[in-house]
């Protein structure tokens, strides 16, 4: 999709990112229901496993697409900036995480939420691009 | 990177939103521009130079 202003290139993220919260809401709850009475058999709980991880992946696909179609190169420098700032606090935590996990020192946690820090780290490196460079790039 | 953008726009009486719509880039872009946050990309220098009807070295000076 060629977009011409920074609005088309935000309508059509929104559009994705709708979608995919949509089919990780719809994923989830049925897995949940389906799975936790054992309604289904084995490979349809894989199918109700992959599901939410893929819509959260369909979430990260329309991140990548805004940056690629945001025409305005001061925007597009910002959701990059995001990006780079979500990437290194997700990465850091997770990592400092496994090794204090390793040791015993802290509880197990779940892989996915590695996902869940990258988008809390998405609105710091908003908050950074605000304070920085006085304008937010991209929050939702 | 310094700039006349502000002067050149004060001598127009162009707001901030009249020379983004101008150069098809958001006020933000403009303003980062303007306050030296942000140094434009060539293609974009050559566009605010087109714009203002000068050449890239009568907007843009070396620090």
């Amino acid at each position: 999709m060629v977009c011409t202003s920074n609005q088309q290139a935000q309508r059509a993220y929104l559009k994705r990112m709708g979608i995919s919260m949509a089919v990780y809401i719809a994923a989830l709850f049925t897995g949940e229901y389906l799975v936790g009475r054992e309604l289904v058999d084995r490979p349809v709980v894989w199918l109700l496993g992959l599901l939410p991880g893929l819509a959260i992946v369909g979430a990260f696909y329309a991140i990548g697409k805004l940056i690629t179609e945001t025409p305005d190169e001061f925007i597009r420098m910002l959701i990059v900036r995001q990006t780079l700032v979500a990437t290194g606090f997700a990465l850091s935590l997770a990592t400092i995480w496994g090794f204090l996990e390793n040791f015993e020192l802290v509880p197990h946690v779940d892989a996915y939420w590695v996902a869940i820090l990258w988008f809390l780290g998405f609105g710091i490196g908003a908050v950074s691009n605000r304070i920085t460079y006085g304008a937010w790039g991209q929050l939702r | 990177m310094k700039n006349r953008l502000k002067v050149l726009r004060a001598e127009r009486s162009w707001s901030q939103q009249d020379l983004a719509d101008r150069l098809e880039v958001s006020r933000q872009s403009v303003n980062a521009i303007e306050t030296g946050k942000y140094d434009p990309s060539l293609p974009l220098a050559f566009r605010i130079a087109e714009t203002f009807d000068m050449s890239i070295e009568e907007i843009f000076t070396k620090d």
